[in-house]
């Protein structure tokens, strides 16, 4: 299993409950086309609270979080 | 020629100057730390009658550019004993230039406590003792004097901690709608205002001339870019209009920086209960506003009307920084709760940060439970009463409570308290609060930009290669960018755009018909910092107090489990010199 997380305007694309089934040798990538976000759409990827690149291959019970651009103070 | 007024608040005497030639090219944060520094004694008691306050509108406001409206308000500070400027929205800056006024001055003190207000318009100023405004809320106040003088001045208005002289207090200035809901919050400036007697101050732009601009065509063409450059970036473009800058309370949660429980872990269950995409819900289901602007011309409005269940207003200005400090610091995860929270505050005249941080401090003394909304409502509603004791120290700030409880997990730097982002895990804004001469400030070098949202560069956030770099740098171009108006967040379109900088050059230029180039942008940034940093050195600073609590250097910060680890002799780079 996979938790992921999709946010601001990006939130619509949440998978049910939150989490999708892993596989092995799946990347962020993959999992964007699964939940069909554009990839030019999310500016900030975290795999377990750690800024990741989209080809960064995901382990089992990995926590994604999805991000557009965001800014605030 | 823009001018100077100098208010004696204890004759009345009021005293109208030319800016010398040095300070006509000075505004914001760049005038108000010059003239403290010029005129104040760094030794001198914050509340007596040596200290000053000086309120100075950006060196673009009054035009039409957008998002040049800012403030600057410089003293000081009482609550950290070193230099303070105070950054507000608010309609006073542009009514202030357009009236040709770069700078007001209030000096020395009464005998006596007054209440005193302050009316400038085109014909002058005039002072009128009002002391039937003592120890109001700043709503109640602005609204009397909306009334008195008629809908459309600005007011800047302090509350009942301010009149009280409380470390926390701040000043708030009202905003389109006339509510008294953005604040120059930091470093209790509030009191000083009130140890000089000014409950408020009213401006009025009527028939006033307009801001004379040398070259009006190069400044059109400049100000036209400068909006697309705004309206072009995904973050002041999209971003922080539908979400307002709670937009954060996700992703720093996500990065395991959202400082839990006074700073025990990272992440906070309930965030998504007290996110900006909760709160963008909730305002469109009740029918208040998402996306407002604190002053005419902004359009990147981050701003909102918070209301309740019944539509009715609560609050505006609900900003990330105060829903972290009065929620997941506290535990206190129920919207309705801190916008009632951020609501009093404001109305108090207190300053968000310092008092979410308190009322944590207040928490580990066992003065009332985390997550507990209702008490902490019930605890700032005694800070209306100026003899209870329990409201005195609570609005005295989170180092003075800690002292009064004897806690010493009590998360400030130069005694001003820590903003919404754990520095163990956002190591480059962790640099700027250590070094920043505010205090723990996230605004003077918001390294969160390249650490967290990857605006302007990238870099590791829980290692310390390149912060302690990023956050001089930052600290330099906010320096400046506090002395032209502009609203920081202007920073995250500038930082990713080209041609940004050469356009606010270009802009500066046109506006007063001299030549200033980049250098000459980050030239003002540098001496204003260096003007900031001798103010300390007089004060009293040494390298000493350029460090965090202790505990954040011991205890290991969840999920990332990272320990602040830079020494007091590598934060020293970060300074200018
Ligand atoms: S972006 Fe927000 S803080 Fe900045 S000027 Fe606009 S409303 Fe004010």
């Amino acid at each position: 299993m996979l938790e992921v997380k999709c946010f601001a305007t990006l939130q619509d694309h949440t998978p049910e409950g939150g989490k999708i089934d892993y596989r092995p040798g799946l990347t962020v990538r993959d999992v964007l086309k699964m939940l069909d976000i554009p990839e030019e759409e999310v500016k900030v990827v975290f795999v377990n609270g750690e800024y990741k690149d989209l080809d960064t291959s995901l382990q089992d019970g990995d926590r994604l979080g999805l991000f557009p651009a965001v800014g605030g103070g | 020629m823009d001018k100077l007024i100098r208010i004696n608040t204890k004759t009345n005497e009021v005293v109208v100057e030319d800016l010398s030639e040095e300070m006509s090219l000075l505004g914001g944060r760049a005038l108000t730390s010059k003239i403290i520094r010029q005129e104040v004694p760094g030794n001198c008691h914050p509340l007596g009658a040596s200290n000053k306050l000086v309120i100075a509108t950006g060196m673009l406001s009054g035009t039409p550019l957008a998002n040049s409206g800012r403030i600057s308000v410089g003293a000081k500070s009482p609550l950290t004993g070193g230099i303070k400027e105070a950054n507000s929205g608010g309609v006073f800056s542009q009514k202030m230039a357009k009236l040709g006024l770069r700078g007001l001055v209030l000096e020395d003190k009464p005998e006596e406590k007054t209440t005193k207000v302050i009316y400038i318009n085109k014909d002058g100023v005039q002072i009128e003792n009002m002391p039937e405004l003592a120890n109001l809320g700043t709503y109640e106040t602005s609204n009397k004097l909306f009334e008195k003088y008629g809908s459309k001045v600005g007011i800047l208005v302090i509350g009942p901690a301010g009149e009280n002289l409380r470390l926390a207090a701040s000043i708030q200035f009202t905003d389109p709608k006339g509510r008294p809901a953005r604040a120059a919050g930091r470093g209790g400036l509030g009191a000083v205002m009130g140890s000089k007697g000014i409950k408020a101050i009213v401006i009025d732009d009527k028939d006033a001339p307009r801001v004379k601009i040398a070259d009006t065509e190069a400044f059109k063409a400049a100000a036209k870019r400068w909006a697309e450059i705004l309206q072009k970036h995904a973050v002041t473009g999209q971003g922080l209009p539908s979400f307002g800058t709670a937009i954060l309370i996700n992703i720093i949660n996500e990065a395991g920086a959202l400082p839990t429980k006074n700073f025990r872990f990272g992440r906070f269950e309930k965030a998504a209960d007290v996110s900006g995409e909760k709160m963008a819900e909730l305002i469109q289901k009740r029918g208040g506003v998402v996306a407002e602007g604190c002053h005419p011309g902004c359009i990147i409005r981050c701003s909102q009307a918070y209301v309740d269940e019944n539509g009715e207003y609560i609050t505006s200005g609900f900003e990330y920084e105060t829903i972290w400090a009065l929620g997941p610091n506290t535990l206190i995860d129920n919207l309705d709760e801190l916008a009632q929270l951020d609501r009093l505050c404001d109305d108090l005249g207190l300053d968000t940060i310092e008092t979410g941080n308190t009322i944590a401090v207040a928490m580990e003394a066992g003065v009332l439970s985390w997550g507990d909304g209702q008490a902490a409502i019930e605890l700032l509603k005694r800070i209306y009463d100026p003899n209870d004791y329990l409201g005195r120290i609570i609005a005295n700030g989170s180092a003075f409570t800690g002292e009064a409880f004897g806690i010493d997990r009590v998360p400030v730097v130069k005694r001003q308290a820590l903003p919404a982002y754990d520095p163990r895990s956002v190591k480059g804004v962790g640099v700027t609060y250590a070094t920043s001469p505010m205090g723990a400030d996230h605004t003077a070098g918001y390294a969160v930009c390249q650490n967290i949202l990857k605006v302007g560069g990238d870099i590791n956030p829980l290692k310390k290669e390149g912060n302690i770099e990023v956050s001089k740098n930052l600290q330099i171009a906010t320096a400046a960018i506090d002395a032209t108006g502009f609203c920081l967040f202007v920073a995250f379109a500038v930082l990713d755009t080209e041609d940004a900088m050469d356009t606010i050059a270009k802009l500066l230029s046109a506006r007063f018909g001299k030549t200033f180039t980049v250098d000459d942008i980050v030239n003002l940034g540098i001496n204003t910092l260096k003007d900031e940093l001798a103010f300390n050195k007089d004060a009293g600073f040494t390298k000493a107090q350029d460090q965090l609590p202790e505990f954040f250097s011991k205890e290991p910060l969840p999920p990332h489990n990272t320990v602040w680890d830079f020494s007091i002799d590598e934060l020293q780079a970060a300074k200018v010199n």
